[in-house]
């Protein structure tokens, strides 16, 4: 019984199949494994042994396109002189992370314009751009020259509602990035706009998607099945990814060893020496993922796992309520 | 979310049926799939989604003598107690790696 999905030169050779055919809840939760490798406050990578291939890549669609986020949904535009039309400032501002916490606001009523503390955040934006009264003779920089010729995120100000002045904190409120730049100006062009921020999921709009990237992949798998020495060795470590393979000195030769699988990228080069490729198995192992999320929001990366799983928890629970309060709706179209 | 079921599975003991689910796509349709195939009761079971702009999905099940309905209930059951365990391993294995950490760090710093 095997666990490893071979990459064979004419080929892939999947693993066994009474692997995947044996499972059962119970075996699940005994065999579930689950490995931090990496984890700061913006990137994780984890090791996930044990899941199977729906539930991981649920995971991941739910993390892309179902995690909700703060986002800027309505611009209204009070001057715009600078170059960039309308439209595409609006666009530019949506994209902006925020650093507000989801979890404290609702969605926004559908039709409602003006929207509530409760789900609605408002900012304003009003920068001018002048000539600097104090610019040296000889100095030629923008940043010499002229007074806000740059507008940026941090010039976004948190306009606070309701009774939101008591709940929250202006720093906690902003733009996660101080130095995003919105647009550039020259003197006598102007900004002023009032943006509404509102909670919704990367489904509706890639701008509340909360992270940058959510993949998995299978963990390689790279087996010597002989001695390579020498000049061979050299040349099989030039057919994995840097530090796969290592070289060592034994007894007056060099002999190739597995050094870490774990970043090889599978590219199968092997298969082009024809005195290595059948030294050496290559392939992936079937149940053991590599899960690696990077946050663009406040909240840290396991924190959207988290939440992603209990979203996925949640669909099950509503399904479950639905199917028995379900008298007979037959659905004829 | 609302389920429905689609007409016309006029069969006896209602083992066979399709449900639609409104408002759900592949993340929920291929992870209870692959529970429910796991159940050794059930002949078939597959899902879809008819059209991308529809928010819809197709979820049938074919038994060999128990209701559809009481399978799809037990898959909805057995998906949640995944996601809980799933949660609860991944809990502790944050919290592991964290004090894990947190002693490399003092150990650097003394």
């Amino acid at each position: 019984m095997s666990n490893i999905i071979y990459m064979r030169e004419d080929g892939v050779k999947p693993a066994s199949a009474d692997f995947e055919e044996n499972w059962t809840l119970k075996k699940y939760q005994e065999e579930l494994v689950i490995k931090v490798i990496k984890h700061d406050s913006s990137e994780m990578e984890f090791d996930i042994i044990g899941i199977f291939p729906a539930l991981c890549n649920a995971f991941r669609r739910i993390l892309i396109s179902e995690v909700p986020t703060m986002a800027i949904e309505k611009v209204t535009m009070i001057q715009n002189k600078t170059i960039i039309p309308d439209e595409i400032l609006a666009h530019r501002f949506g994209l902006i992370p925020l650093k507000a916490n989801p979890r404290l606001f609702q969605y926004r009523m559908p039709g409602d314009l003006v929207g509530t503390d409760r789900d609605t955040l408002n900012y304003e934006l009003k920068v001018k751009c002048v000539k600097n009264p104090h610019r040296r003779a000889g100095h030629y920089r923008l940043e010499d020259m002229y007074l806000n010729y740059e507008v940026l995120s941090k010039d976004i100000k948190w306009i606070p509602f309701g009774d939101q002045k008591l709940l929250y904190k202006e720093e906690d409120m902003g733009a996660i990035q101080d130095d995003i730049v919105i647009a550039k100006m020259r003197p006598g062009q102007e900004l002023h706009v009032k943006l509404a921020a509102v909670k919704g999921i990367g489904k509706d709009h890639a701008k509340f998607s909360p992270v940058g990237t959510a993949t998995y992949r299978l963990h390689p798998h790279i087996k010597l099945l002989d001695d390579v020495i020498d000049d061979q060795a050299e040349r099989l470590k030039q057919c994995f990814s840097k530090d796969v393979i290592e070289v060592v000195n034994k007894s007056g030769h060099k002999i190739a060893q597995v050094k870490n699988t774990r970043i090889d990228m599978c590219s199968r080069n092997v298969h082009n020496e024809p005195q290595l490729k059948d030294k050496v198995e290559i392939g992936r192992i079937r149940d053991h993922y590599i899960f690696t999320i990077e946050s663009v929001i406040s909240s840290p990366p396991d924190e959207l796992f988290r939440e992603s799983v209990k979203i996925m928890k949640k669909k099950c629970a509503e399904a479950l309520i639905e199917l028995k309060n379900m008298t007979i709706n037959v659905d004829v179209s | 979310m609302r389920i429905a079921e689609v007409a016309g599975d006029n069969q006896p003991n209602d083992t066979s049926k399709t449900f639609v689910f409104y408002d759900e796509g592949h993340t929920l349709g291929n992870a209870l799939r692959f529970v429910i195939i796991k159940y050794p009761e059930v002949n078939f079971c597959g899902y879809t989604v008819p059209h991308p702009a529809e928010q819809k999905m197709h979820f049938r099940i074919q038994t060999n003598g128990i209701r559809a309905v009481d399978i799809l209930q037990r898959g909805l059951e057995d998906l949640e107690k995944i996601c809980e365990h799933t949660l609860k391993v991944f809990d502790e294995a944050v919290s592991d790696y964290k004090s894990k950490s947190s002693k490399e760090e003092t150990e650097a710093l003394s």
